[in-house]
């Protein structure tokens, strides 16, 4: 990609079950502090669930709010939160060369589950099914939601890709910047997916919703007795700019989008396929410039379900031989699965470690599943490394969607 | 249910579908929209809590009839009234 523009990130947003910040998520992450609440899911009961405690009213009014969706207060928190980040002179952007690219794993069920249950108090008459209906579900809300909060004109969408969506969300902004589309872009991905029981229903019915008297240790990923996934909201919204227009403001660059790649598995709905995601890594590390031995951290997408990480495991040990310096770490045993949001936020949570060479861990491993191991996987404390210069993340979805989302340290060869 | 108690009903509609607005000192006789950052989605909200809580159906060629308090008292004190409130 060296023909194209370099682009790089200078500043993010994020709210997870266990931080509002990047330096809160990150302090958790390290101190090994996982927040999973125990929700009560319609239909379904208490379920343990990662919520988000941010304030939404900090950036929106109670009527915004009421009129939006949850997911769009969610978007709305953390573009303005990566606004300040970013340090951008917000009055003085062309708001039309600004981009709004967002990842979603799926929109429109929290609102018509909530219309349904709505209208059955009602004897099921639909002349009572809410006109706020359509705005609040189409595909495209939370990012719109963001563009009529900040007053940005230019384009906006939402990206579905399944649980690749926040890497997917990033590679699209970068791409639109390597185009020449728009000259600021806040990309990432989000997820409301907790108040819609229909996921969990779902997950449930599939064998696939984790469980654990301790609701902090129901999302044990590679651990021998785990059983599933712990769904969560949340989101991470980053700023994205083409390097010399970075450089030219004199914004702090946090790191640089390396490579990427998205391919599709091609073989089935719901079983990942190890071979697809072998080929997804490595044509990333192409992409990058890089081998294997140039990944410092690889963030992994498992889920903590019985097939799942054992297919990721495989691809990994394929691609990562001989590779000393390589660190394998997941923060879904921290705050669950946010869903279309979980590949922005598990990037994030690594991305102070180019500043300060910490290796947070992946948490909840009791018993280690032999078909789980891989050399460098860093086990319920963190660790001190001698330097950080590349994070490999990775985020996989059903219907055989794979992302592989290469950053590095900026400054670094 | 007086006149009073309509415009009552309908300001603890406009509360909970424009909380962030002071309805403190409303003037009954003024358009609603002329005094509060309502728009058109608002007044939709109003005539569907009218019927969720109320039972009370605004048909659309009455809709003019919700411009202020005033109009809003005259409008639906019969239609309270038919309904024994």
């Amino acid at each position: 990609m060296s023909s194209k523009p370099r682009i790089v990130i200078t500043g993010l947003g994020l709210t997870a079950p266990n931080g509002n910040s990047l330096g809160e998520f990150r302090a958790n992450l390290l101190a090994g502090k996982a927040r999973i609440a125990v929700i009560d899911v319609r239909h379904m009961g208490p379920q343990p669930a990662g919520v988000c405690d941010f304030d939404a009213t900090k950036w929106q009014k109670r009527k915004e709010i009421r009129n939006g969706t949850r997911v769009g207060s969610i978007s709305i928190f953390c573009a303005r939160e990566a606004l300040g980040d970013a340090g951008l002179d917000w009055d003085k952007v062309d708001k039309s060369r600004v981009g709004v690219y967002l990842g979603i794993t799926e929109h429109g069920n929290v609102e018509t589950e909530n219309e349904i249950h709505n209208i059955s108090q009602f004897g099921n008459d639909t002349k009572y099914w809410t006109h706020h209906h359509n705005p609040r579900t189409v595909a495209n809300n939370p990012a719109g939601e963001v563009t009529m909060n900040m007053g940005i004109t230019g384009p906006h969408y939402t990206i579905g890709a399944a649980c690749a969506a926040g890497n997917a969300g990033l590679i699209q902004a970068a791409q639109m910047l390597q185009l020449g589309e728009v000259d600021i872009a806040f990309a990432g991905g989000v997820s409301e997916s907790i108040h819609t029981f229909g996921i969990f229903a779902g997950f449930k019915n599939q064998g696939a919703l984790g469980a654990h008297e301790d609701p902090t240790k129901a999302s044990r990923p590679f651990d021998k007795n785990r059983n599933g996934i712990v769904i969560s909201e949340g989101g991470a919204i980053y700023v994205l700019e083409r390097l010399d227009d970075a450089l030219a403001r004199g914004a702090r660059i946090i790191a640089e989008i390396a490579g990427w790649c998205i391919n599709s598995d091609a073989t089935d709905a719901v079983l990942p396929n190890p071979e697809r995601q072998t080929e997804c890594v490595r044509m990333a590390l192409q992409r990058a410039g890089m081998k294997p031995q140039d990944i410092h951290i690889v963030s992994t997408h498992a889920t903590a379900t019985a097939l799942g990480d054992i297919q990721e495991c495989t691809a990994l040990r394929t691609v990562f031989t001989d590779c000393p310096d390589t660190r394998i770490n997941n923060t879904k045993s921290f705050i669950g699965h946010c869903m279309g949001a979980a590949g922005a936020l598990e990037l994030a949570g690594n991305l102070p470690s180019f500043e300060d060479n910490w290796v947070h861990p992946t948490i909840n491993i009791d018993e280690l599943d032999p078909e789980c191991a891989m050399p460098g996987l860093v086990i319920n404390q963190p660790v001190k490394v001698a330097k950080v210069n590349a994070i490999l993340n990775n985020s996989f979805g059903m219907l055989g969607i794979n992302s592989a989302l290469i950053v590095k340290k900026y400054g670094v060869a | 249910m007086t006149k009073d108690d309509i415009k009552q009903v309908v300001l603890d509609i406009i509360a909970d579908i424009a909380p962030d607005e002071d309805l403190t000192a409303v003037k009954p006789e003024v358009r609603l929209r002329d005094q509060l950052s309502l728009d058109s989605m608002d007044f939709l909200d109003i005539v569907m809590e009218l019927r969720k809580k109320h039972g009370i159906e605004v048909p659309e060629a009455d809709y003019v009839q919700l411009a202020s308090l005033d109009s809003c008292a005259n409008y639906l004190l019969p239609k309270f009234q038919a309904k024994g409130k």
